[in-house]
């Protein structure tokens, strides 16, 4: 083992820990307010058509290719390329980062949705019978409850989506796999790279991990008889 | 940009054909991948269940680990590093080389690991809800363990794997994509070139979503059916 | 297919003659078979058919190549991003990609004799106005001083602008060693093909790439594109294209060597470097 390349390997990547956690937690805070408009439109038949074919065709194709449609594939039309989004779109930014929102959120709904489903019928009844506005019900009342039943499957969708930015790599971005790739064509040592890359991944999920399980205690205090 | 669509159709300077059999890899590469994330998942799950401490710790790490790491660096690492760790092997086992493997043998290794610490979730959240009531029945009335696997457990827990396993197959295909590295000419491989050798990305990109959509679609109704026919005989109908 | 009886005559001819000629070759040296992986996606050395076929400069060359060494030989294609490493792993006896000799890669594997003379430049689109000086000239990267000069003059130019390059090639070298502290945004792309995409997209003020391949890609953007700047030789640039084998594989880079050098002197890698970039891009060994 050869520790002064790996050490020197690992300050290497860092580097891009900024960008990939940039990503990460945009495309997830972009991505929720998404799925909260997605899950809206549900009320409505229309609406709900249109949601349902939005996470079909997002949920039903890999990532890589909806980040190849909209950097390579967009920039094809013209009127893109003359349009007012093309200082965005312009940049493998944007670009990425708009794929990974577009995926999360197709994900996201679905996980809320579940959650949604989830809240007694009562408990929003009593809402509404106790006077509180449609709105304050939605703030109050079935968010919390969803998105407490909603806790676990979500943890996993974050880790999932800070695991999916490494595939906009390969968009030019160089985030901490861009940056390994980088170096492994480089220097032919794929395996070393790639393990410490792997590395600083696992470590962020783990971290996630810990999180989710701290919250979701925190937000169950019917289980453990604490107020928070 | 004109999308020319004789560009997708059978002709000589059409890409269907070519679009067709990279279909038919995908499929090959997710069904592959799958069964081996079943076999491998199964025991994982085992270990997690049944297995004693060490054996336990061993199969969470694996799952904490294959969770946790981006698939596209299990897959370089098994493309990468898969000769070394088979020749490594095979000299240990006082074979001799060339040692490698190909690239399928590489995808499907990879996707299939990934997979297997999924699915083996899945199968322990289908086990640990199976009622515990029934089990001790079965010990009572004198059953060996196989036969409580078999007639008590396996039944039970298939209800509840079902769905979760069809989520399992469908993020199988959709890793899928990303096994071109291995050099092999699946959809994503095939469409990447197409598109690189005629110009026309968009067309060619959105021909490769219709082929996964297309995939996808038709294997969903499959574990829908298989849902339905393991519902039988529960009068509450699973929900 | 329907056969015919004219068909099936020569068919049958052919089975003699092969019966004639197999045992033949067999017994002077049992043919040897080497499988060599290129990209398929570098016009115009190789590209891709629909139906998965091969075809180009290279693939024309290798077929002479195997003719008069007398071996039998496959190609199959591959991603650059891991070729070498292949290479070094045994996944196949050589690479043909347009693969630069340079002092680095000597280091991890052998090259076969050059079969073009190399030298990269810049590509930008006639829109942007971007124009570097001593376009057509050379510039040898050993010649310190005007290498300077070069530079200089291409970092006023160039700075503060986006500049794309296919990952891991000797133009990826270049720019990190002359142009990456002067302002210059490098972007890596995985294959060749989408930094000139990029470029048309105006996603990028620039891209280097070896004469050759812009050359063949300004045949179809002449009205788009156009290539500025010095062609630069030597150094990182190394010294033209080979085909790359394993490291101590004497034995196949001579077999290659050998062809090319009789190619060059009758006169064969002239004309097919005549048809398939307009010129001569190969150098007299």
């Amino acid at each position: 083992m050869d520790f002064a390349f790996l050490s020197s390997i690992f300050t290497q990547l860092l580097k891009g820990l900024p960008l990939t956690l940039n990503l990460g937690v945009l495309a997830l805070v972009g991505g929720f307010c998404l799925s909260l408009i997605l899950n809206l439109m549900r009320t409505t038949r229309v609406g709900n058509a249109l949601a349902s074919a939005y996470v079909f065709v997002f949920r039903g194709t890999p990532l890589l290719i909806q980040i190849f449609m909209i950097y390579y594939g967009l920039a094809g039309f013209g009127f893109i390329r003359h349009g007012f989004l093309w200082p965005f779109l312009r940049e493998p930014y944007w670009c990425g980062l708009l794929a990974l929102i577009l995926n999360d959120a197709a994900y996201t709904s679905e996980i809320l949705r579940g959650g949604l489903r989830a809240v007694p019928r009562g408990a929003v009844e009593a809402g509404r019978v106790s006077g509180m506005t449609r709105l304050t019900v939605m703030r109050r009342i079935t968010l919390p409850i969803a998105v407490r039943q909603a806790l676990p499957a979500y943890s996993n969708e974050v880790i999932s989506i800070l695991k999916s930015t490494a595939l906009v790599s390969t968009i030019t971005l160089m985030e901490v796999t861009g940056i390994a790739r980088a170096a492994a064509s480089e220097t032919w040592r794929a395996v070393e790279i790639f393990l410490c890359a792997a590395a600083i991944y696992l470590a962020l999920s783990l971290v996630v991990t810990r999180l989710s399980a701290w919250a979701e205690r925190r937000l169950s205090p019917w289980q453990f008889g604490e107020t928070p | 940009m004109q999308a020319d669509l004789t560009l997708l159709g059978l002709g000589p300077d059409g890409w269907g054909l070519a679009l067709a059999r990279a279909g038919l890899m995908t499929l090959y590469v997710s069904v592959a991948a799958f069964l081996s994330g079943l076999a491998f998942g199964t025991l994982i799950a085992w270990a997690r269940v049944a297995g004693n401490w060490p054996l336990r710790k061993l199969a969470e790490a694996y799952a904490t680990v294959f969770r946790g790491v981006p698939d596209i660096l299990v897959i370089y690492l098994f493309y990468f590093g898969g000769r070394q760790v088979v020749t490594a092997i095979g000299t240990a086992l006082g074979l001799s080389g060339p040692f490698d493997i190909s690239g399928f043998l590489a995808g499907v290794l990879a996707i299939g690991l990934i997979s297997a610490a999924n699915q083996s979730e899945v199968l322990r959240g289908a086990y640990q809800a199976v009622p515990r009531g029934t089990i001790e029945a079965g010990r009572v009335v004198g059953m060996t363990r196989l036969i409580l696997f078999r007639r008590v457990i396996a039944p039970q827990a298939l209800v509840t794997a079902i769905p979760g396993m069809g989520n399992q197959w469908q993020s199988v295909i959709k890793e899928s994509a990303l096994v071109s590295v291995t050099g092999l000419v699946e959809t994503m491989r095939q469409v990447a070139v197409a598109a690189g050798t005629t110009q026309e990305h968009f067309l060619f990109y959105a021909a490769g979503a219709i082929i996964y959509l297309i995939i996808t679609t038709l294997s969903d109704h499959v574990f829908r059916l298989a849902e339905r026919r393991s519902l039988r005989g529960h009068e509450q109908g699973g929900l | 297919m329907k056969i015919t009886r004219s068909t099936f005559l020569r068919m049958g001819l052919a089975a003699i003659a092969g019966l004639a000629v197999a045992p033949a070759t067999a017994l002077a040296q049992g043919r040897k078979k080497y499988v060599f992986a290129t990209e398929g996606a570098f016009p115009p050395f190789n590209m891709t058919r629909p139906n998965g076929e091969l075809y180009g400069f290279e693939l024309d060359m290798l077929a002479e190549i195997a003719k008069r060494a007398d071996f039998d030989y496959e190609v199959i294609s591959q991603a650059w991003d891991g070729m070498i490493q292949g290479l070094i792993d045994g996944k196949y006896n050589a690479v043909v990609d347009s693969v630069s000799v340079t002092e680095k890669r000597l280091e991890v594997v052998d090259f076969s004799l050059p079969y073009t003379t190399g030298g990269s430049t810049f590509v930008v689109l006639k829109e942007s106005g971007v124009e570097l000086s001593g376009t057509g000239a050379f510039v040898d990267l050993d010649d310190t001083k005007a290498t300077d000069a070069a530079i200089t003059a291409i970092a006023g130019v160039l700075d503060g602008k986006t500049v794309g390059v296919h990952v891991s090639t000797i133009q990826a070298d270049f720019l990190n060693k002359y142009l990456a502290d002067k302002g210059v945004t490098i972007r890596t792309y995985q294959t060749g093909p989408e930094v000139y995409q990029d470029l048309l997209n105006g996603r990028l003020d620039a891209g280097i790439a070896s004469v050759t391949n812009i050359s063949a890609f300004l045949e179809k953007n002449t009205e788009t594109a156009k290539a500025t700047g010095p062609s630069f030789t030597g150094g990182v640039m190394g010294r033209g294209s080979a085909f790359v084998v394993q490291k101590g594989d004497a034995e196949l880079a001579g077999l290659l060597s050998k062809a090319l050098k009789s190619m060059s002197d009758d006169g064969t890698l002239v004309e097919l470097s005549k048809k398939w970039f307009g010129m001569v891009v190969t150098p007299a060994l």
